[in-house]
Order: C-alpha cells, then structure tokens, then sequence
C-alpha cells in the first residue's frame, strides 16, 4: 500500500510540473541514454531553463479560457 | 455479462440526471438546492462520456490503438513525450480552464440560473467536447500540428491566412476584456490593488530563487510564494484600513488601465524566467487548488439558489449586457459550453504528449466537461448570492446611480428586493467601500465564493479574506494569461508581418521584437481604454464581441473537423461536427449582426454611434462623456467595434465557403483524400 501510496504521490508531483510545462526530467535521461547514447544529455538546471524558454517561446497561445 | 445488467447502471445515472434536471427546470418560485444542479450536470456528463464519447471515438473517427502517436514517433523527452493519461489530463486542463467558464455563466445569471445551465450542459455534450476532441484526434493523426496550420492543410492557404488573421484579433479581443475585468475588480479597491501588486515581487522572488539559488525546484518556491500570497491578503486588509497607505493604492479604472498597459509592455519583454515563469506556477496551482476546494466546498455547503429560475431580463432588457436569449446566451456562456479557444490548446501542447490515439477520448472530451463542471460552479456561486447584491454589482451607474439609496430602489423595483442597508452591509463584509457597478463577473463570483468558503471556514469573519481571496486568484491567472498572451500575440504578428518586411521575423531583434510587442499591447490597450470609458460600462460591448469571435472559432474548428470527415469518407457521421456548427453558425451571426445593425442604442454599435453623432450635431453632452472629443471618442469607438464585428462575420462566412466547398470535393473524389501522416504501427516493446 505503501508502494502505491508513494507512486501516486509522484504522479502527482509529475502531473503539478506538466501543468507548467515541465516534462519529467527521469524520462528524458532515459529516453537519451536509450535512444541517441552518442548526445550530449542536458543536466538538470539546464533542462529546467530549456523547458521554461519553450513553454513561453514563439507557437504556444495564451490559453487563458 | 449480459447486455441488461452491462448498461443497467448508466440507465439508473440517466434516470438521476433526468430527474434532477426536472426539479431544476420546473420549479418555480422555491428556491432549489445548488446540489440538484451540480447532479443533474455530473450524471448528464458521465452518460455523455461513456455512450456519445465512445460512439464518436469507435465509430466516427475510429481511434486506432495499434497506430503511433506523435509522441511516439518523436519521442525526444521535450516536446515529445509519451506521457501517462492522467498526467496529461491534468496538463490539459490546466491549459484550458481560465477566466472564460468562470466570467461568463456570472454574467449570464441575469436571466436566471436556469438558461445558463442548460446552455452549458448541452453545449458541451454536443459542442464543446466533441470539437476538443475531434481537433485533439485531428492533430494527433498531423503530427500534433497548430489549428492554422491543419486548416491550410485541409481548407487551402486562403481559408488559412484569414483564420490566421482571426485567430490574432481573438487573441486581442480576449486580452482586452480580461484585462477589462481587472480593472474593474481593482477600480478604487486598495486591497485588492495591494494584493495583486505584492503577486509581482513575490514571482520576482520565486523566479530568482528557480534561476540561481534552487533551479528547477518549482514545488518548494511555489509553497512559499503560497504562503507569501496569503500574507499579502492579510497585509491587504491592513492597508485598506490606514489613512496614509490606503489612498496610495486607490486608483480608477483609467489610472489601472494605464498601469495595466504599461505592466504588459514591460512584463513581456522581461526574460520569462524572471516574472512569467513563476507567476505561472503560481496562479496554476492557486487556480488548480481553488477549483478543487470549490467544488468541496460546494457539495459540503449545500447552498440554496436565491436568484429565480427565470428573470424578466430573457427578454432582452437586462442591465449586465443587453440582447435577448436567443442569440445572447450563447455568446455570452462561450468557455465551458465550447469554445474555440480549446481549438487551439487541442493542437498545440497536448497532441505531442499523447501516448495513445485512445486515450485522446478522455482528455479531449473529459477535459472539457470537467472544465463545463467549473461554469455550472460559477453560475451557481453567482445565484446563491442574494438577487438584489446581483444586480447591483453588475448594472452600470447609468441605470442604478451611484448612490446605495437610488441603487436599492431601482433594482427592488425590479422585483428583486433590497434595502440600500444590505448593500452597504455587504460591500463592508468583503472589505469594499462600495460594490455598487462592478460589472465583470469577478467582484460577483469572488462575492458568492466568499459566502461559500465563509461558511466552510471562518464564518462571516473572514468574509473580507475570501473575497479578495477569490479577486487574487482570478487577477492572477488573467495577468498571468495578458502576459502570456501579448508575448504570443507579439510571435503571431512577427510572424504575419514578416510575410511583407522579412526583418520582422527575426525574433532576437529588438528593433522588431519592441515594435511588435508595443503593436501588440496598442491593440489591446486600446479596446481595453474604450471598455473603460464606455458608457455603458464596457462589459457589455467587449463581452459579446469577445463571446462572438470565440464561438465562431469553435465554428471554425468544428467546420474544419466535418471537413476532415468528409475526406476520410466518413460523411455520414458528419452530422456529429455539422450540427454544432451549424447552431453556432446561427447563433454568432445573428448576434454580431444584432451588435452592429440593432436599432437599440444599448445593442447595436452603429445605433448608439448615431445617438452620440446626433447629439453632438446638436451641441449636447451626453454622460458619462464630459466634452466634445470625449462624446467624438465614443463614436470613434463604437464604429470601431462595428468594424471587428463585421470582420468576424467575413472570417465566419468565408470558412464556411470554403468548407462546403473542400466537403463538396471531397464527396466528388473515388478516394480517402486526408492529408494525415502515413499509418506507422505501435512499437509492440517499450523502450
């Protein structure tokens, strides 16, 4: 129960970051290491900061309604 | 199982929904209780979600499981990402649900509770939903493209640009009345004027702390900008009470209109990391949070509605906005029956972190009817407040005066009856000097918000907290979406300029990037000026065109997705997109025609255009102008909106002769014609 309790508790700490834009960061270093081993991977920091400039970038309306 | 005890218990829901619905629609004259609203729309949301749903998703655009989304294909850990259903159902919400479902079913309570609820639990089963839906499957099967973009793809180029062009002066019309609705909850209000001035140091705080001291540690600054918020209400009330701080944050409406303009222009071109950002995350937690403990709050409260079923003002009369039922309330409730504005969130963010075509049934369609949950929220906290505070929060001075003496009379004249006590008493609840005129949906939804959370928490005590409680969280968000939204409406018009001066296009040039970011805040700025100034208040000449130009965006959606159902063969379920489309047709262009060609000077933009022109033809002033280029002004003004009208219906008219157009080709072709990416299976092991 434990178990679930703590994976639900990190799904929605997952859910809370997407809500502003942030993809998991575990997800991305995975999906690196498993696809292009050859790329440079991001750290965390500069991860955040890529994620933050896109979410604002040129293409993405306001959404406010 | 067999078939009868399979569907059994969906009968049971449609019976309870079915039921309830009666109750809210026939009584007359007993107050009802809000819950038989709140059950009649849950139920009518879970029957629609599981049959009409899964009809469109099985049979009318057949959801392939097996074929890969654009997540998949691109999968790079950015934009690209395979992300778990109801991680993404949370994204996608937070993306939609605004200002939109909460202003306009508060407006549209002045005809009664009854005529919003329908609107918006029928809207969104057969509207709202199913265009949030089909756009997401449409995009999701392009490579998660943008609206304009599938439209120049499906229509043709023309059909694009034009919806291009509409899609910007949307944009425009939605900052402006946000913005609109901010002044008008801030106008001579130091607390609420403190409270939302702290919000900018507090992000300022939480955007250094994430870029230097802690980058990326968005939970923890959230809490303590939480917490900062918090004491800034508290703060708030103190500065209201001081004789020397409370006149430094009292201002009028053109005063915070300028504030507002200049905010913008700065907000905008500040790297986003330093206010942006984390205001961001602060107004979606808070908006996240505060819709969730509404809905708590609601069904523990259990609240009596005191506005009647039905007022007199279906007829067209009332003093919020005027027009009639038909086509008014359609407009005028456009976020959270349908709107077009979702048309753009389904083709932009969510089809890239679909990780299943099956899964965009419950984040396209769920979404939107929880989002339909949070109107039928706000029509509900705007009729458990007393009628009579209603209407005097939302009719304009030149109707009620701007005594609580004539107001009360006026307004009990009505039928609504109130004692100018009552007013005063109530302004002093929340921690206003007056509420008379606030028009705006704001200042009446934080009003039946705080009499909801009041009796949870607090009591009448705290009241004043909940109100401006209720002020911040709106002020917040709609900042936050004025901000957001001049710098994406600043990218949009580069990118349209840049089709006739290239060096418009570069968006690290500051040359470029201040010219447009100031076009851009003129634009709004402007509208935002005139709604201000106008005599009848502004709500009710930006709210429509606002309501207009969104539903005939869903218009545009809807008509692109019967397109898209005729090149795919499907034409016979076609009926599913045109039939929405259809009624939305109807009712946009019958009210923009209203709004520009009525005879009524309080309707028609041209009539009231004539009764100032006339009356400057014979030397007189007519209020609130107080001069000869003021009452010019407001001539300027309203052919101005004449002329947005107008070109909405153009926009409107011209995809509708290219749909039949691309829909009559479609049917003259042997084959499939979408443009739609080539099918590429599911990969069967996850990497």
């Amino acid at each position: 129960m434990f178990n679930d309790l703590s994976r639900f508790g990190k799904y929605l700490g997952q859910a809370a970051r997407l809500m502003v834009g942030l993809p998991d960061y575990e997800t991305y270093v995975a999906h690196m290491r498993a696809t292009h081993p050859e790329l440079p991977v991001m750290n965390e920091t500069d991860f955040f900061r890529n994620r933050q400039e896109a979410r604002y970038g040129a293409g993405r309306s306001g959404g406010c309604c | 199982m067999n078939i009868v005890s399979k569907h059994a218990i969906w009968w049971l829901l449609t019976a309870v929904g079915v039921f309830s619905l009666g109750i809210v629609a026939l009584s007359r004259g007993e107050t009802i209780n809000a819950l038989w609203i709140v059950t009649a729309a849950v139920s009518i949301y879970l029957v629609a979600y599981r049959y009409y749903s899964l009809f469109i998703a099985d049979r009318v655009m057949q959801l392939d499981p097996t074929r890969a989304t654009p997540a998949v294909r691109h999968n790079d850990g950015l934009d690209y990402v395979p992300t778990n259903k109801y991680i993404l159902f949370g994204h996608h919400f937070a993306a939609i649900a605004g200002a939109g479902p909460l202003v306009g079913p508060v407006l549209a309570a002045q005809m009664g509770y009854l005529p919003g609820t329908l609107w918006i639990i029928v809207g969104v089963v057969l509207a709202g939903a199913v265009q949030d839906f089909m756009v997401l499957f449409v995009s999701t099967r392009r490579d998660g493209r943008s609206l304009g973009d599938l439209i120049k793809s499906e229509l043709g180029f023309v059909p694009g640009i034009i919806a291009l062009f509409g899609t910007f002066m949307i944009m425009v019309i939605i900052l402006a009345v946000l913005a609109l609705i901010v002044v008008k909850a801030l106008a001579e209000s130091p607390w609420g004027t403190f409270t939302v001035a702290a919000t900018i140091p507090i992000a300022m705080f939480m955007g250094v702390y994430n870029r230097f001291i802690r980058p990326g540690r968005v939970g923890e600054i959230s809490i303590v900008g939480f917490v900062l918020l918090i004491a800034a209400i508290i703060v708030g009330g103190q500065v209201a009470e001081s004789a020397t701080w409370a006149p430094l944050f009292t201002f009028n409406g053109k005063q915070l209109t300028w504030m507002l303009i200049i905010y913008g222009f700065v907000a905008s071109v500040l790297p986003v990391w330093l206010l942006l950002a984390p205001r961001d995350y602060l107004s979606t937690f808070l908006k996240i949070g505060t819709i969730v403990g509404l809905a708590l709050c609601m069904v523990y409260v259990a609240p009596n509605l005191r506005m009647p079923a039905v007022t007199q003002f279906v007829d067209g009369t009332g003093p919020a906005w005027s027009g009639s039922l038909f086509p008014f309330i359609f407009i005028t409730i456009a976020c959270g029956a349908v709107s077009g504005f979702h048309a753009l969130i389904s083709s932009g963010t969510t089809p890239k972190l679909l990780d299943n075509e099956k899964n965009a049934r419950m984040i396209g369609y769920g979404g939107m009817l929880m989002e339909s949950f949070v109107a039928i929220m706000a029509i509900v906290a705007a009729s458990v407040i007393d009628p009579g505070v209603y209407f005097a929060m939302n009719s304009p001075p030149a109707v009620i005066g701007k005594t609580v003496e004539g107001a009360a009379q006026v307004i009990s004249q009505w039928g609504f009856v109130i004692t100018p006590e009552v007013l005063v008493q109530t302004a002093r609840d929340v921690g206003e000097n007056s509420i008379l005129s606030r028009a705006g949906g704001a200042p009446t939804l934080a009003v039946g918000m705080a009499q909801i959370f009041s009796q949870v928490f607090g009591g009448q005590t705290m009241m004043a907290f909940w109100y401006h409680f209720a002020i911040l969280f709106e002020a917040l968000f709609i900042l936050t979406a004025c901000d957001a939204g001049t710098r994406a409406g600043r990218f949009m018009l580069q990118d349209l300029l840049g089709t006739f001066v290239p060096s418009f296009k570069q968006t690290n040039s500051w040359p470029a990037n201040l010219t447009a970011t100031g076009l851009c805040v003129a634009a709004w700025g402007y509208i935002l000026y005139q709604g201000v100034v106008d005599p009848l208040g502004g709500i009710n000449s930006l709210w429509p065109l606002f309501g207009i130009s969104n539903q005939m965006l869903a218009g545009v959606a809807l008509m692109l997705c019967t397109v898209v159902l005729f090149k795919m063969k499907r034409q016979k379920y076609a009926w599913v997109t045109i039939v929405p489309a259809c009624w939305l047709l109807v009712c946009t262009l019958t009210a923009g025609w209203e709004k520009v060609f009525h005879a009524n000077p309080k309707i028609g933009f041209l009539a009231l255009a004539d009764k100032f022109q006339a009356a400057l033809d014979r030397g007189e002033i007519l209020a609130p102008a107080k001069s000869v280029e003021q009452m010019q002004q407001i001539v300027f003004n309203n052919h101005l909106d004449a002329v947005l009208a107008t070109f909405f219906i153009f926009v409107v008219v011209s995809m509708l002769f290219y749909t039949i157009i691309a829909c009559l080709k479609a049917m003259r072709d042997q084959k499939v014609t979408t443009s739609e990416m080539p099918y590429q299976a599911m990969p069967t092991a996850k990497a």
